[in-house]
């Protein structure tokens, strides 16, 4: 059978061709650019290997943190109606429209001396500044919003009426929760957590106003890129983008749907 | 043992406004009404999953208007059943046992739960996902899921408007023989006025959230109340009409009563399966034979609508399809239109 082409799918389809070409030529190039050599040289190397760990740590803490904290956020704009919810809906999409640097600022000044916050962490013992607690902070505020809209849209997904039965045959709201909308979710919130660490793991503006040091693997490249040039700082870069590949990989294979 | 007394739901948009109703132990009940009337949102109220504005929700004498859900011991089972899609049938029926052990051992629990398999067929199906089961086979377990738990209530919202027709019957007759087997006390929300007839003692007419009629459902159906309630339940012969001693006035029509009260009537209504469309004058008809044109006569399946006129009025009869081709009843045909004074009801 021949197959007439529109011009409309002709378009699509060559639109398409653009935006992929577009996304994957440049990694291609940084991922072919370096040799073998100094790609192994680059693996053996303390710095680096500390700097993605600790990137890959920070953006895992985020996203734990976001599981924890947003769930319950989540579950609300699902499920319930109330006055002001939009506005909250927005806020909560505020991280993504901000100046990631201004974010680091942000957070810098209710962190420093003089601020109520900033004193009340200080005699808790908890330091921000120049701290993987301060990175890890960063990173939830710029991820979080990627995993509230996953889960919401994941809660909402399951019909409210499921849970109204679930509380007709004696479960509690909690207990509803635990026995079927999280059982029901469980794939909405890992993907949340992939989406958050994946915005986390790349953020750069943000944490080098808050933490030059200890660095993470997106400073490390600019710093290797500022101070060496590029040829430097693209190892890093590759081994980055191949560790990250992996984790995200696995973590879809995980939450695919098991097939009937 | 359910009452609900001047009940409430305000919404912005919509209210369910001062619903009295009582449903006995044991009693199958009906909510009817047309699609967007509140049926299923007072079903929900009484489930405890909608905030009820006003009034009061007693179960058994204990009022429950405040309580959660968990609490008050109502079944409910939704049009779209709602299946719990990541357990099985049997985890599914058993999903809610755990949550009352307090009041039921393990013991009659199973029990229960293996009577409830043998009455619905369901042994075949234990052990399969919810997601390969027919729509009926999913509807008893619904049932079976609500009815373990050994609510004090059942509440059934459309059981039957998923289902294919010819599966219906079935279900029908399911809820018939769960509720004179488990003398269980339900309130079914529907539209149908056929599956009321069926399984319903009393019922409720509701409309745009108020209740229009409440009473036996052969009351309802044979002396409606109001005029929606007359056209709910099929009455297609509806006419405004003035009465003087024994007959209505319908344009330049007298239609005879017989000995009636009629103060404040203002409607006669005569049911279409109640009037006889003949080529002869019937000699047997005590009352009404009225001259008639015939205007039209379709088959609709199990039967024939037959619509004849008359001094601007317009009759519609229903025959049965095998009277139609006898008589041979065919538009602008004459023919003549009868029926008894008993089958008018005045409104």
């Amino acid at each position: 059978m021949i197959r007439s082409i529109t011009p409309f799918y002709a378009l699509a389809f060559s639109s398409s061709l653009v935006i992929a070409a577009f996304i994957v030529i440049p990694l291609l190039e940084m991922i072919s650019q370096p040799s073998l050599g100094s790609l192994l040289e680059t693996a053996r190397d303390k710095d680096v290997l500390r700097s993605i760990w600790l990137s890959v740590y920070c953006a895992g803490m985020a996203a734990f943190i976001a599981l924890i904290l947003g769930t319950p956020l989540a579950y609300l704009l699902a499920r319930r109606s109330f006055i002001g919810k939009k506005f909250v809906e927005s806020l909560i999409d505020l991280p993504i429209m901000i100046p990631h640097p201004v974010i680091g600022i942000a957070i810098l000044s209710l962190a420093g001396k003089g601020h109520w916050l900033g004193d009340l962490a200080n005699m808790l013992g908890i330091r921000i500044m120049g701290s993987v607690t301060g990175i890890i902070v960063v990173l939830t505020y710029v991820g979080l919003p990627f995993y509230v809209n996953t889960v919401k849209a994941g809660f909402e997904a399951i019909p409210a009426r499921m849970e109204h039965v679930s509380r007709s045959l004696g479960a509690s709201l909690g207990q509803t929760f635990v026995r079927l909308t999280g059982p029901l979710a469980w794939r909405s919130m890992v993907v949340g957590m992939i989406m958050c660490a994946a915005r986390a793991i790349s953020e750069f503006g943000a944490v080098i106003i808050v933490a030059y040091h200890p660095m993470t693997a997106p400073v490390m490249i600019y710093e290797r890129f500022t101070a060496y040039g590029l040829a430097y700082s693209q190892p890093v870069a590759v081994w980055l983008i191949l560790v990250c590949l992996v984790l995200f990989l696995l973590l879809r294979i995980m939450s695919r749907p098991i097939k009937e | 043992m359910i009452e609900l007394s001047n009940l409430n739901i305000e919404f912005a948009d919509f209210a369910v406004r001062d619903i009295n109703l009582r449903v006995a132990e044991g009693e199958f009940f009906a909510l009817l009404g047309p699609t967007g009337a509140g049926k299923t949102l007072v079903l929900e109220a009484i489930a405890g999953v909608a905030s009820v504005t006003r009034g009061r929700i007693t179960v058994r004498g204990k009022d429950v208007t405040g309580l959660p859900p968990e609490d008050r011991g109502i079944g409910i089972v939704y049009q779209d059943l709602g299946l719990f899609p990541h357990l099985n049938a049997l985890d599914n029926i058993r999903y809610g046992l755990r949550y009352h052990r307090d009041a039921d051992s393990r013991a009659s629990q199973s029990e229960r739960v293996d009577r409830l398999v043998e009455l619905l067929g369901l042994n075949h199906l234990l052990k399969r996902s919810v997601h390969n089961l027919s729509g009926g086979e999913k509807q008893r377990i619904a049932l079976a899921r609500c009815l373990a738990v050994n609510p004090s209530l059942v509440l059934l919202d459309e059981p039957l408007s998923s289902l294919d027709v010819n599966k219906r019957d079935e279900v029908l007759m399911l809820l018939k023989d769960l509720h004179e087997n488990l003398q269980t006390t339900f309130l079914m929300v529907t539209h149908e006025f056929s599956h009321v007839m069926f399984l319903a003692q009393r019922a409720a007419i509701l409309n745009a959230g108020r209740l229009e009629q409440v009473g036996e459902v052969q009351d309802i159906f044979r002396k409606p109340r109001t005029r929606f309630v007359a056209e709910f339940v099929g009455m297609k012969n509806l006419w405004p009409a003035t009465f003087e001693r024994g007959t209505a006035q319908v344009n330049d029509l007298s239609i005879h009563l017989g000995e009636r009260d009629t103060v404040g009537r203002q409607f006669v209504c005569i049911r279409p399966e109640h009037i006889r469309v003949t080529r002869d004058r019937p000699a047997a008809v005590n009352g009404n034979v009225i001259p008639a044109t015939i205007t039209s006569a379709w088959n609709v399946g199990p039967y024939c609508e037959v619509t004849a006129q008359s001094d601007g009025i317009e009759f519609r009869a229903f025959l049965t399809e095998s009277v139609l081709p006898d008589i041979g009843l065919k538009r602008g045909m004459d023919a003549f239109v009868a029926f008894d004074p008993d089958a008018v009801h005045c409104l």
